[in-house]
Parts: C-alpha cells; sequence; structure tokens
C-alpha cells in the first residue's frame, strides 16, 4: 500500500502538519559507499512527550479517535527495519519532532524512492504556510530548495500563484 | 532555469495578486491522510495543482487536508464555492480529476458521477 518512499514522506509530513508545524525540513541522503538511503524529517510542531512518542511507533495503537496520527509510523518504521536498516523518532512537547531513518539500499525489500519533484511539488504548494526546507544529496551532490527564499523573491506575490506553480514545476524537474 | 527568474514573475504576477487576495473563487481541498495517499490522492493533488498551473487559474486555491474519515472513499476532495453547497468527490483519479476542473472549476457544473456528498 505505502509502495514509494515518496509516499511515506508525504504522510510523515500530514503528521507534521497536524501538529501545526510552521517550518519542515525534509532532507534525503543517497549514500551508494555505505548502501544506504537515509531519510530524515524535522518540524517545529507541538511535539510528543516520551509515552506519546512510543505509542505512534506501535501499530495496535493509533490516536484516531482525535484522527491525529495514523498508521503512517509503524508502516514507516517496518519499512526501514525490514531492509535491515533503522528508525529513530525524537520529539519534545513544544519544541517538535524529528523522524530519522536509515534504509539499506541493497536489500531486495527497499521500497522505490518514488516520485519525489511531485511530493516536494505538491506538499510547497498546498501548504502555503509552511515553509519547507528541502535537501536531497546524491553521493555528495546537492540540491536544495529553501521556501523562504522563494517567498522573499516572490514579494507579495503567494508561492501557489498559477505561475510559481509552473516555475516550481520546471524548476524541480530540471534541477532534481 | 534558476530562482531570479521569480522577480519576473512578481512583477507580472502583482496585478492579480491583489484581486485574489480579495477572497478565491474556488478553494479545492484533497484530502491527504495515510488512507488517501495510499490510494493516491498525491497524483490527485498533483493534477489540481498542474491544472491550476497549466490553466493560469488565478482564482483558485489548492489545498491539503488530513484523514476525511471515510477510507473506502479515497482519495477524497471538497470544492468550495461561495454562496455555493460543499461538493465532494471520492475515488478521484488524475483523469477524473481532469475533468472536474474543466467541467466544474471552469464551466461550473459539477460532475455528478464522481460526487459523494453535497453539504
Amino acid at each position: 500500500m505505502m509502495d514509494e518512499i515518496a509516499s511515506h514522506i508525504i504522510d510523515i509530513v500530514a503528521n507534521s502538519l497536524a501538529a501545526h508545524a510552521h517550518n519542515i525540513t525534509i532532507a534525503i541522503e543517497k549514500d551508494s559507499a555505505r548502501s544506504l538511503l537515509i531519510l530524515n524529517i524535522k518540524d517545529d510542531g507541538i511535539g510528543m512527550d516520551n509515552e506519546m512518542t512510543q505509542k505512534v511507533q506501535d501499530p495496535f495503537f493509533s490516536t484516531k479517535t482525535g484522527r491525529k496520527v495514523g498508521l503512517g509510523i509503524p508502516l514507516l518504521k517496518g519499512t526501514a527495519e525490514t531492509t535491515g536498516g533503522s528508525f529513530f523518532l525524537t520529539s519534545e512537547p513544544g519544541k517538535g519532532t524529528e523522524i530519522r531513518v536509515l534504509f539499506h539500499t541493497s536489500h531486495p525489500d527497499l521500497p522505490p524512492l518514488g516520485n519525489i519533484k511531485d511530493t516536494i511539488l505538491v506538499l510547497i504548494v498546498a501548504n502555503p504556510d509552511v515553509d519547507f526546507l528541502f535537501t536531497y544529496t546524491d553521493n555528495g551532490k546537492q540540491f536544495v530548495i529553501d521556501t523562504k527564499e522563494i517567498k522573499e523573491l516572490l514579494g507579495g506575490v503567494p508561492i501557489n500563484h498559477p505561475e510559481v506553480i509552473s516555475f516550481l514545476t520546471k524548476y524541480l524537474d530540471e534541477h532534481l | 532555469m534558476n530562482l531570479e527568474e521569480l522577480k519576473k514573475i512578481r512583477e507580472k504576477a502583482q496585478k492579480d495578486v491583489e484581486l485574489r487576495q480579495k477572497q478565491a473563487r474556488i478553494r479545492v481541498v484533497v484530502g491527504m491522510g495515510t488512507s488517501g495517499i495510499a490510494a493516491g490522492a498525491r497524483e490527485v493533488l498533483k493534477t489540481f495543482v498542474e491544472e491550476v498551473g497549466r490553466r493560469n487559474l488565478t482564482d483558485v486555491l489548492v489545498t491539503q487536508t488530513g484523514e476525511k474519515g471515510l477510507a473506502s472513499r479515497e482519495p477524497m476532495v471538497e470544492i468550495f464555492e461561495e454562496g455555493k453547497p460543499v461538493v465532494v468527490y471520492g475515488n478521484m483519479d488524475p483523469e477524473k480529476t481532469k475533468r472536474v476542473v474543466v467541467e466544474h472549476i471552469v464551466n461550473g457544473n459539477p460532475v455528478s458521477e464522481y460526487v459523494v456528498e453535497v453539504m
């Protein structure tokens, strides 16, 4: 069902949005020498206490009565561990949450990365009030997109303006 | 293509921004919870975003929300339009999305086959 890493990213970011994050950092790093794919997502949302941090990693628990966090975290954790990788979740109430996931790229069960361009585009455009800092590192070669920088260049023009959407689509196509 | 081009867009778009800030005519909200994403909500959201860019729909806002609570009908989309009932579409995909953009958003006729609820 969540058959791409890109889908997991959108899902984890949905948790950050539900936690009222204003700044979300997403970093993907491919390290072929160590056969690793590293995903890091950090937000400045409301955060969670220790008990909740444990609970959201449990597939048999979800805060779905309040519908805040779904099955996404246990699914991602399971996928990472299946590849022989690891999953770390740290959170602090009032500070935010950080998720760090390591996948072993040599494992046959590693899901495909999926469409990262579309993922980043829809997150940026559909959440104009949130700032995203996205970094993609492919064996040392780095691509960064920072919505704060883009908004500054745009002055008062919204980041979800049709002209900006078309620009971002082409920009991501060309650089990512 | 570099970020400096955004400055050109800024000059060009400033005028219709003033119009748009008054009130978007239509707001499109795509459910992006776990079940929505698994059912293909990202592709639906991408298609809306792409069509808004391509057709230069300056009075349409596309946003995302969490779980809609009706997993069997995901991906779900709500269309909010001033003075009209909210139209909820279910089991959406990129092709259906294109039809909703043309028939509902551009021409004002909801696509009844895909409607799951009118609120």
